[in-house]
């Protein structure tokens, strides 16, 4: 692989890629959890949601690898890109840190990803349809369980209150990326095919408004200005060393020389 | 797994001691009623009566158990953010998502005899409980994790197996669910080795050495010879235990070899088909190495402890705001209701 999409190069291609790499990095950042949950339950709940995400991830990713047609698998994509030719939100790559940072980010990323996803249902990429119709329904568990997790946190004690107010704070500067509408994108939404991106800010800060308060929590302030755009290939310092283990065994013994997993 | 009596002989020199009832002497009509349940193979429930020994020695298996789930849980973990496929990385994750579902089963069961799964987890981190010797050993290489779904879980459905008729009900259902899981992760790990020895010379290499590194200690998973198990007895006839350490290994053994050649890789020279017997001889196990590991020697048991402690110790302030939030639900819903 090794090739570099550049912005404009098959944009319906570029958008699933964007799709699927979400569920693949986050999934990848909840695998993180496993075994270190503050509960044992817990590890259960964070074993699933990385099953789920990375569940979607390789549908959406063979589904990308048929639309981009260079007899590429959702394997060769997954493990051979490098984080240049990635199209995930940056929110998703930032690390774990505690509880209270992996529930915010989940909360914003699930809601987003709902929104995103109920709108894709309707769309004239029919296998696209069919994969987010079935995904759907995880991510509206996802949603679920970030906002009771939310709110427990945040009216449970002193610290839990303020170490999830702390999540938010630190990645609240990752939210407008989220809505963030390239011209392309507004191409193939005019198609019928993607949903432009700037549509779902209202109804989700509706609903991150509503469940913030709830969990006596404040709606972080500020504007935001992030330099450079995930569509030219920038990303957080995060995702290469995310992508180090992610793709470490694929990269010492490729399957282009023989290797077999 | 996982359900070796691991207890050394001054342990179980002290527990004599301190006299665990086991002498048809002492036996009164609640004791001969119970042994007389077991011995027309009816199941013991947690209401019912039961000797203190058989509680104690029950609580301690169980839970013995459950804390090599969620030990087992470590070496395997560490590779699912490696894993070589995206296939592989779902099959790994659900595969220890399993094996967190047995310890809390395995917990809820030990939880019928009177011991709360916090104080059973108190004892693994105080280094009072013991878990299998296996998990103390490191995974190396990407191969190790298919070799334990093989040989590690494969020994450990060759132990469960009969623990499904286990004289105490919760303990046989909760055997019953985890051995179906079991069979599945053995699968896995096997066919996830075939699929590397159809690769490269250096994928080869890994599963060799990660066969000849994992063997000898899946063996030791049985615990100690039988001619050094003293309480087998009284266990067989609570029908806690129904065949011997040695006799699962033999069994154990002589299936897991001609799955090791068909696999392709070599066997140690020492293991040979007895023609008389016709079974796999296979000489005598390092129980130097067994005894060292079991009193925390290895490269990985203070890892192990420390991993679970600050899994616990991380997560605690996430505990403390789950019942405080849910003590702030309660009031809420009881004043609502006046
Ligand atoms: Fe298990
Ligand atoms: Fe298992």
């Amino acid at each position: 692989m090794g090739c570099i999409y550049q912005t404009e190069e098959n944009p319906h291609f570029q958008y699933v890629l964007g799709l699927a790499d979400d569920a693949l990095i986050l999934g990848q950042r909840w695998g993180e959890w496993l075994s270190k949950g503050p509960t044992l339950e817990l590890d259960i709940a964070a074993s699933n949601l990385a099953l789920d995400l990375i569940g979607q991830a390789n549908l959406l990713l063979e589904h990308a690898a048929e639309l981009e047609g260079k007899g590429h698998t959702a394997d060769d994509l997954a493990y051979l890109r490098d984080a240049h030719d990635f199209r995930n939100h940056w929110l998703v790559e930032q690390p774990n840190d505690d509880w209270g940072v992996t529930t915010a980010r989940m909360l914003v990323f699930s809601l987003y990803q709902y929104c995103r996803y109920e709108a894709l249902v309707k769309s004239s990429d029919a296998h696209l349809a069919d994969i987010v119709a079935k995904a759907l329904k995880e991510v509206s568990y996802h949603r679920r369980f970030a906002a009771e997790w939310t709110i427990r946190l945040g009216q449970g004690t002193e610290e839990s209150n303020q170490r999830i107010q702390r999540g938010f704070d630190m990645l609240w500067r990752f939210v407008p990326e989220l809505f963030e509408t390239v011209c392309w994108e507004q191409t193939l939404a005019d198609d019928g095919i993607a949903v432009a991106s700037g549509t779902l800010q209202d109804a989700w800060e509706a609903e991150v408004t509503l469940i913030l308060t709830q969990a006596n929590l404040s709606v972080p302030k500020g504007d935001a200005h992030q330099f450079g755009s995930r569509h030219d290939g920038h990303h957080t310092e995060h995702l290469g060393t995310l992508l180090c283990e992610l793709q470490f065994l694929q990269r010492s013994y490729p399957t282009a020389s023989g290797a077999v997993w | 797994m996982y359900t070796t009596d691991l207890r050394t002989a001054e342990e179980k020199a002290e527990e004599a001691r301190k006299g665990v009832p086991r002498s048809a002497l002492d036996t009164d009509a609640l004791e001969a009623e119970f042994q007389a349940r077991i011995d027309a193979d009816a199941y013991i429930e947690p209401k019912d009566y039961m000797p203190d020994g058989y509680r104690k020695t029950l609580v301690r298996q169980m839970s013995q158990h459950a804390h090599s789930e969620i030990v087992g849980m470590l070496p395997e973990g560490c590779w699912v953010g490696r894993a070589p496929t995206l296939k592989r990385k779902m099959i790994l994750i659900a595969k220890v998502q399993d094996e967190a579902g047995h310890g809390l089963y395995l917990y809820s069961a030990a939880e019928t005899l009177g011991t709360s799964r916090e104080e059973l987890v108190r004892q693994l981190l105080a280094g009072e409980a013991k878990y299998s010797t296996i998990f103390n050993y490191p995974t190396t290489n990407w191969s190790d994790v298919c070799t334990i779904g093989w040989l590690v879980d494969g020994a450990a459905i060759t132990n469960q197996i009969p623990l499904c008729r286990c004289s105490y009900g919760p303990y046989a259902r909760a055997m019953v669910k985890v051995c179906k899981e079991e069979s599945f992760h053995q699968r896995q790990g096997y066919e996830a080795l075939l699929q590397m020895m159809k690769g490269t010379e250096a994928q080869k290499r890994m599963v060799q050495d990660s066969f000849d590194r994992w063997f000898w200690p899946s063996l030791m998973m049985f615990g100690p010879p039988d001619s050094n198990s003293a309480h087998s007895s009284q266990n067989m006839k609570w029908k806690i235990k129904r065949f011997s350490n040695d006799e699962l290994r033999q069994r154990f053994v002589d299936a897991t070899i001609p799955q090791a050649e068909f696999l392709g890789v070599k066997v140690p020279d020492v293991i040979v088909k007895n023609a008389e017997t016709d079974h796999y001889d296979f000489g005598e196990l390092d129980w130097d190495e067994f005894m060292a590991v079991v009193k925390g020697g290895g490269i990985c048991a203070s890892n192990r402890i420390d991993a679970r402690k600050k899994a616990l110790e991380d997560g605690t302030w996430v505990r403390d705001a789950a019942s405080a939030y849910a003590e702030k639900q309660q009031v809420a819903t009881v004043a609502a209701a006046e």
